[in-house]
């Protein structure tokens, strides 16, 4: 269409990523419901665990990294679907593997809007769970922080189940089957922090091995996530 | 230029078809036609990159696709089956950003002017799910209007498309072939479009 | 036969490999059994007794070559998974789709023998061991990689996803393990590690490792005999299929 090929400048792929990010916030914002509904998942199921176990507060306060670190890895899981099942079901994931924009770039953005809506929240909200189980504030400051390296990884990996199960039958369950035994290490490391914190030994270790694992997941989850993509729009 | 040599697709088990090979100019657009099934969607999908074929190349100004990459894609706009517009966002957000994943920045001025011109004029601030199908179809079809890409792969774009709106769209068609772009399109209807070349593709079982 | 060697390539296509996996087969079915026997033989009548444990340790004997096998298989299985992918032949994935089941089964085993050895020692049908728990975790690995090719239809998308799948899980298996060992080791609690056998005498290991190499020709003969199942089922259509004599029948 000669008249309209002067139209519009050229934008840089930093900022196509950006309007990437904007796109993802924008259509969070726009349809809350789901993004709270995980967020309310978060905390029904903490508080679960004492109705399950007891309201004795020296175990509640064993327990407290562990459930926290599970309950936000479950909700996490539950919100991956989110995170390309609509741009593949309306055909718009098909128009970003169409985009000269690197797909890798894409998808990095993408999962980064999905941590902001999904992730950061569950950051902000632990420590308020966390003093359901009395934990003492220095503990629930490296519950921040675990979650804080952790959800972002989580987000990371879990992309990569998300993409492999595409459109296939029985997704949600099958990403759970997939994804769970990848989120072990995090877990780990993550409500490990929180333990060694507690118990006094420091949760410097555990936060560092998260640290790395994180930088890992940055540079290699992209790459497998954007191979999977295009497997599953073949 | 856009040319094919020995171009084959395996769907599942099937062989859809084999051997196919075309050139078309720019200025020029091929009609696919075929039975249901027959593979044309797949040979549009194929034209697009997003599968590979069996067997055979294609090739963009005598450079392989498989080669150009992003480059490729820079001069390639496809529509498939699929109506690729968010449903929350307004129809103008959805231009814009058609556009930014296609690297440009379109500024509101003239993505309205662009749905003015497909019969959205009013409705640019609508969330999109308030319009009805063929409107959506419209929204996504605005991309046509906006977009500098010379090539158009389209997959049954006349379907949901009252009268006038067809003759719009061959008008568009037209229009961008005139100015030396190059369309392969699918369609069951007999459509009508002015160019200086036109191709017929026939893929039969 | 000494074509083979030069132009192995030959063999990378259904076709050609379906007759030569046959003919390989009873080959590594008569190993599999005459390392079987040779190893268990070594395992009950020659390996002693062993001072603190007593008889119940011999389950020693399955346990440790079922878990050297299952993450050797997903090694293998991985590799495979991967050829297919990067040179995108299809037998390659086929033959990583024949693995999985097998290496599911090898974790399983040994998961099942950890629990056979512990109930009699420490009393306990499971213990939170690292090696125990990895091994859990593996399982739970093949368990996604068969679940995820069984849930896609196009055999192609099946291959390649689950090449994916398999290749993220290779480089998880030792950040996993990792984690795990570190996990154990700063909960006191877990006093018991199947890790810790008594020290080895010379025909233990014996007995292993020829109870590794009857688990191993097991495992080839399995992954050969699946493999040609799934390359009748995937190339059912393919005249060289009919011809077969088996299909004539």
């Amino acid at each position: 269409m000669s008249a309209t090929t002067q139209m519009g400048t050229q934008m840089s792929v930093i900022a196509v990523a950006i309007a990437v990010v904007r796109r993802d916030l924008l259509l969070a914002l726009r349809r809350k419901s789901e993004v709270l509904t995980t967020l309310f998942f978060f905390v029904i199921v903490v508080s679960l665990f004492p109705l399950g176990i007891g309201p004795e507060m020296s175990l509640l306060r064993k327990i407290a990294p562990g459930v926290l670190w599970v309950a936000a890895l479950l909700a996490t899981m539950l919100s991956l679907n989110r995170l390309f099942g609509a741009d593949y079901a309306d055909g718009t994931l098909e128009q970003m593997t169409l985009s000269p924009v690197p797909l890798g770039l894409l998808v990095s953005a993408k999962i980064l809007a999905h941590w902001l809506v999904a992730g950061l929240p569950l950051v902000l909200l632990a420590p308020v769970l966390g003093l359901q189980f009395d934990l003492d504030p220095r503990s629930l400051g490296v519950l921040m922080v675990s979650l804080l390296l952790g959800t972002p990884l989580l987000s990371l990996v879990g992309a990569i189940g998300a993409a492999l199960t595409l459109g296939v039958r029985g997704g949600g369950v099958l990403v759970s089957l997939l994804t769970l035994p990848l989120y072990i290490p995090a877990l780990i490391f993550g409500a490990g922090a929180v333990e060694a914190d507690i118990s006094g030994l420091g949760a410097g270790g555990h936060l560092s091995l998260l640290a790395a694992l994180l930088a890992l997941a940055v540079f290699f989850a992209p790459w497998a996530t954007t191979a999977a993509l295009r497997i599953a729009l073949e | 230029m856009l040319t094919a040599a020995n171009l084959a697709c395996t769907r599942g088990e099937r062989r859809l078809f084999a051997g196919l090979n075309f050139a078309i100019e720019a200025g020029g657009w091929i009609h696919v036609t075929g039975e249901n099934g027959s593979g044309k969607t797949s040979l549009l999908r194929i034209l697009c990159g997003l599968s590979q074929p069996e067997a055979g190349e294609i090739r963009w100004n005598g450079a392989p696709i498989r080669e150009l990459d992003d480059e490729y894609r820079k001069i390639l706009l496809y529509l498939g089956h699929q109506t690729p517009v968010k449903e929350e966002l307004t129809a103008r957000e959805n231009l814009q950003i058609s556009g930014a994943l296609a690297g440009t920045v379109l500024d509101e001025a003239d993505a309205d002017a662009a749905l003015e011109q497909v019969g959205l004029g009013g409705r640019e601030r609508l969330p999109v799910r308030f319009l009805s199908q063929g409107q959506k179809r419209r929204v996504a079809l605005a991309r046509l209007l906006t977009s500098p890409a010379p090539l158009w792969i389209l997959d049954e774009p006349f379907v949901a498309l009252d009268a006038a709106a067809l003759e719009m769209l061959a008008a568009i068609i037209a229009g961008h072939l005139a100015g030396g772009g190059i369309a392969v399109l699918t369609s069951h209807q007999e459509v009508t479009i002015e160019a200086a070349a036109r191709l017929t593709l026939r893929i039969a079982a | 036969m000494s074509n083979r060697l030069i132009n192995w390539f030959r063999f990378s296509s259904p076709q050609t490999f379906y007759p030569l996996a046959g003919k390989m087969l009873p080959w590594f079915i008569v190993l599999a059994i005459a390392f079987g026997i040779a190893g268990l033989w070594v395992s009950f009548f020659v390996a002693p007794v062993d001072a603190q444990q007593g008889q119940g340790y011999r389950i020693i004997f399955v346990h440790v070559p079922a878990s050297w096998m299952s993450m050797f298989l997903y090694v293998v299985m991985a590799a495979w998974a991967g050829f297919g992918l990067a040179f995108n032949t299809r037998l390659s994935s086929m033959m990583a789709s024949a693995i999985a089941p097998t290496g599911a089964l090898m974790a399983f085993l040994s998961l099942w023998s950890g629990a056979l050895w512990g109930k009699p020692m420490w009393g306990t049908w499971w213990v939170w061991d690292a090696r125990l728990t990895s091994e859990l975790i593996l399982l739970f690995l093949y368990l996604g990689f068969i679940a995820l090719q069984a849930a896609i239809d196009d055999p192609r998308r099946a291959d390649k996803a689950g090449a994916i799948l398999a290749l993220v899980g290779v480089v998880n298996v030792p950040i996993i393990y990792f984690s795990v060992k570190w996990w154990n080791t700063l909960h006191q609690g877990a006093s018991v590690s199947l890790t810790k056998s008594p020290s080895m005498a010379q025909a233990m290991l014996w007995g292993m490792l020829l109870m590794a190499l009857a688990l191993w020709m097991y495992s080839i003969a399995a992954a050969l005999a699946r493999v040609r199942a799934i390359m009748l089922e995937r190339e059912r259509h393919a005249g060289w299929v009919e011809e077969l004599p088996e299909m004539r029948a």
